[in-house]
């Protein structure tokens, strides 16, 4: 099994190495999918459905192609005329300019046939509601669980039973999903504001009916994710299609409203959670019902019981359709709304039994990394000192509390590939199929060759975001690191002993006496060359070679915990959180400054989800009233509290993703914060003002 | 009294709408005039009614130094004569609206939304883009700061954040941790870059006061 080398002995990885793209994103040289401009480009803009459920009837664009500036029209892109959300795309223009193609839009007329529509999960449920899928119900339902429960219950000596609710949170990317498509006789080149290159040129190709080798997907840089631009669109579809018709490279970028409603959100849930414990804290049992919406996409499901061990556990579960957009990943799907349900019922029983509610988490943890962590993260935020504190004792109207959560998540990554050439002038180019969601993908390409090779990460060119490069998979489920750090590894081995065989046969050793340190090669004779003398002996041939992902570099079961220290103002209902200390999973670090980076970025998104993100629907007219940036909020700068990032590495267990275990505890410990500080449990995210001043109203 | 006081008004505001026409005429008043005679409907509309502008319309930029000559349409905003006719792609639309300071520039000096600026209403002013403060490529010290701390992860918010932290420090050069704060509040990051973009600023302060 293949291993790195110690980590003490590492240069560049492991180090904190500014991304290699940063100069380029700072001065504006680098170009998204957004700012590709192929000469003759034209714009495309989408006709989107303002009906929750209806069908076309007909669709009437001759004006709109009487428009001057405009090149292409397509009216027949929605699959069956059947529309199930507001949003939906039904038909497209590509003209000169913006302007021009919104005007066109405008002209096009559709006759529609309206339904009945439902919106929000409540009314979905209702056995009278409109079906959001003429065939089948609105609710699926699903059983899972392990051990007797009842008997479970019955040893318990207390138990709780409490009732939590999470909204649904959109991805909001700040580059909306979108392409830029061009064709050159019958290949397609398209630039993708996208998570998977090679899945997308598959969906592509599948999609126009041609064979994938004629298409090229590129995203050099891309402006987010979190999961949303996972699988090919149905707008880079249309891109290619609008092209064709006009025969020209056409763009075509979502707006900000058809990014909330129609690319991808975090599900809500209802759940209704049993916990049963003695009275030293021991769990006997847990049991949930529980309801999710996906909208139109199903994947509605709540990942109970999450984290901890139960000797017996039952999950009632309904997967709810409505009559909005479908659900896609989003960072650690079904993961947040679990553990806010979870970590605040465990918190309740803690209280309830009078014991820590840090020893009833331990207690009942079967990590032994976590355990560890738990004790930094206390430590830290001086948890023996709060846990004097009795929930909502401060004195004045303004009240401080520490509240606590953990995480867990699955995935590792593999399957990766990856090509490396060195020529005879010392330069090194490693490229793979890979992409930079901003995570610092190509940085950590980089630096993975630049160790192997003994090199700075400046003489590393760095090449991803292309489907002609080797494949590699999506980045989604913190797979990208553990699945493409061991490939880039495997690679620049090979490179690097076909180096060594050229070298060692010039200077007449054996290639296994050569090392490859600082820059330069290292016979164990005592003769030194430097990395460039010692290419230039490759003369015509140069190296080039492919390698691929490697069993023993990588690990998965990522575990975590965070602690935050919030202040709510009990007049104004505002919460405002202090502190936050998050203590990562990270194996074996390639990056200290960008891991850094992505933790900081998981808990500024968790405390965003759990206190103002949320997608508002309005039942009567069946659509998304707050799909802008000013009435969906978004975490700014003013909220932004202390947050310190404690990466627990163990070199050991290889390279790990982080992408996700940190977002996922952040909403719990706030909550249980809140609870800490003022007594009252708040159970609805997002947790505004106004339901911190009803529930201590209710108190 | 009142009534005076209306009719004021209205005759002040009559005079300020040919003072806006006029204003925003010195860059393309020779072209637009002699060529669509729009320039004298327009002015017999702000006698009777709003004025309005149709057709495109000739105007000059002056932007990262250099005077740019272009034909817009007077709805254009000067982020998409930035972005779509002069290539300057740094200053990014995100919510076209307001809302999230991804095209943040500089005019005069003052950190300004590209996405809520008409090209046609920039006149004279000197325009800075994300890219003006790195000619030929070469960062300033704040841009240089960005990357060191890494207060960037995908970038699409970096170009405005730059901005907004060029403005701040180019009117404050001392801001306090809240100031800075208040001087990025405009701006909004997915990504969750703050606590490093906080860095950066104070880091650029204390090296340009030095």
């Amino acid at each position: 099994m293949a291993s790195w080398k110690p980590y003490d002995e590492m240069k560049v990885m492991g180090q904190r190495q500014p991304r290699l793209d940063g100069p380029e994103k700072v001065t504006g040289r680098a170009r998204y999918t957004y700012d590709q401009r192929p000469p003759g480009m034209l714009y495309g803009v989408l006709l989107t459905s303002p009906h929750a459920a209806a069908r076309v009837v007909a669709i009437d664009a001759d004006r709109a192609r009487a428009l001057p500036g405009v090149r292409a029209v397509l009216t027949d892109i929605h699959p069956t005329g059947n529309v199930r959300f507001a949003g939906e795309y039904v038909a497209a223009v590509a003209a000169v300019n913006k302007q021009v193609a919104l005007d066109a839009v405008a002209l096009i007329e559709v006759n529609w046939q309206t339904r009945a529509h439902v919106v929000t999960l409540w009314e979905a449920i209702d056995e009278d509601a409109p079906r959001v899928f003429a065939d089948k119900d609105n609710v699926t339902e699903s059983e899972r669980g392990d051990g007797d429960v009842d008997a479970g219950f019955s040893q318990a000596e207390t138990i709780v039973e409490a009732e939590f609710f999470t909204q649904v949170q959109t991805h909001s990317p700040l580059e909306t999903h979108g392409s830029v498509a061009a064709w050159d006789g019958d290949e397609l080149t398209v630039w993708d504001s996208t998570q998977a290159v090679h899945g997308v040129r598959e969906g592509l190709a599948k999609a126009l009916e041609m064979p994938a080798n004629k298409v090229r997907v590129i995203c050099h840089h891309m402006g987010g994710g979190f999961g949303a631009k996972l699988g090919p669109g149905a707008y880079s579809v249309i891109a290619a299609k609008l092209a064709r018709q006009a025969g020209a490279p056409v763009q075509l970028m979502l707006s900000r409203k058809d990014q909330h409603l129609s690319v991808g959100n975090r599900p809500d849930s209802w759940q209704q959670l049993k916990l049963g414990a003695t009275k030293d804290g021991q769990f006997t049992a847990f049991e949930c019902t529980t309801w999710g919406s996906g909208g139109i996409g199903g994947r509605g499901g709540v990942s109970q019981p999450y984290v901890y061990s139960f000797p017996a556990w039952k999950q009632q579960h309904h997967d709810v359709a409505t009559n909005t957009g479908g659900a896609r990943a989003f960072r650690a799907p079904g993961r947040p709304q679990a553990c806010f349900a979870m970590e605040q019922i465990i918190d309740e029983m803690a209280w309830k039994l009078g014991l820590d509610p840090l020893d009833v988490r331990l207690r009942n943890d079967g990590n032994e990394t976590r355990h560890e962590q738990w004790r930094i993260g206390a430590e830290r935020i001086d948890w023996p000192r709060w846990r004097r504190r009795e929930p909502g004792a401060g004195a004045g109207p303004i009240k401080r509390g520490v509240g606590m959560g953990a995480s867990i998540w699955f995935t590792g990554g593999r399957g990766t590939k990856a090509q490396m050439d060195i020529l005879s002038d010392g330069t090194v180019e490693v490229r793979c199929g890979t992409q930079d969601l901003g995570t610092g993908t190509r940085t950590l390409v980089a630096a993975v060759a630049a160790e192997e090779l003994g090199l700075p990460i400046a003489a590393i060119n760095a090449r991803i975001g292309d489907s002609d490069f080797p494949y590699s998979g999506g980045s989604g489920g913190s797979t990208t690191a553990p699945s493409v750090a061991p490939a880039i590894k495997n690679t620049a081995e090979k490179a690097k002993a076909e180096l060594a065989i050229v070298v060692a046969r010039h200077l007449g050793v054996a290639a296994d006496t050569l090392s490859f340190v600082d820059g330069t090669v290292r016979v164990a004779s005592g003769q030194t060359l430097s990395w460039r003398e010692a290419c230039a002996m490759l003369g015509a041939n140069a190296v080039s070679v492919q390698g691929e992902w490697q069993e023993g570099l990588s690990g998965s079961n990522v575990a975590g915990c965070q602690f935050a220290e919030v202040e709510v103002d009990t007049e104004t209902g505002r919460i405002s959180v202090i502190k936050v200390v998050a203590v990562a999973d990270c194996g074996l670090i390639v990056d200290r400054l960008t891991t850094e980076s992505q933790v900081n970025g998981a808990v500024i998104q968790g405390i965003s989800y759990a206190l103002l993100e949320e997608r508002i629907m309005d039942s009567e007219t069946g659509r998304m009233v707050n799909a802008d940036f000013e009435n969906y909020k978004v975490l700014g700068a003013l909220e932004t509290p202390e947050i310190d990032v404690i990466l627990y590495d163990q070199p050991e267990r290889g390279v790990i993703g982080i992408g996700e275990p940190p977002t996922i505890p952040t909403s719990a410990a706030v909550a249980n914060a809140v609870y800490h500080a003022i007594g009252v449990r708040l159970r609805d995210l997002p947790m505004t003002p106004d339901k911190v001043l009803r529930a201590l109203e209710g108190a | 009294m009142n009534e005076h006081k209306n009719d004021n008004e209205e005759a002040q505001s009559a005079v300020s709408r040919r003072g806006f026409l006029k204003g925003i005429g010195g860059g393309f008043i020779g072209s637009a005039a002699v060529g669509t005679g729009l320039l004298g409907e327009q002015a017999a509309a702000a006698v009777t009614g709003p004025p309005t502008m149709s057709g495109p319309q000739r105007i000059t930029l002056h932007i990262n130094g250099t005077q740019r000559q272009l034909d817009v349409e007077p709805r254009t905003t000067l982020l998409e004569a930035l972005r779509d006719r002069l290539q300057l792609t740094g200053s990014k639309e995100v919510c076209d609206r307001g809302q999230c300071g991804a095209c943040t520039v500089l005019i005069d000096g003052v950190a300004v939304l590209a996405c809520m600026t008409l090209a046609a209403d920039v006149g004279q002013r000197e325009v800075t883009t994300v890219e003006g403060l790195a000619p030929e490529g070469q960062m300033n010290d704040l841009q240089q700061a960005f990357v060191a701390q890494d207060a960037l992860m995908c970038g699409f918010c970096t170009p405005g954040f730059v901005m907004a932290g060029e403005a701040l420090l180019r009117t404050n050069p001392t801001p306090t941790a809240g100031e800075i704060r208040m001087g990025v509040s405009g701006n909004v990051c997915r990504c969750g870059t703050y606590p490093k973009v906080f860095e950066a600023i104070e880091v650029t302060a204390k090296k340009r006061r030095s």
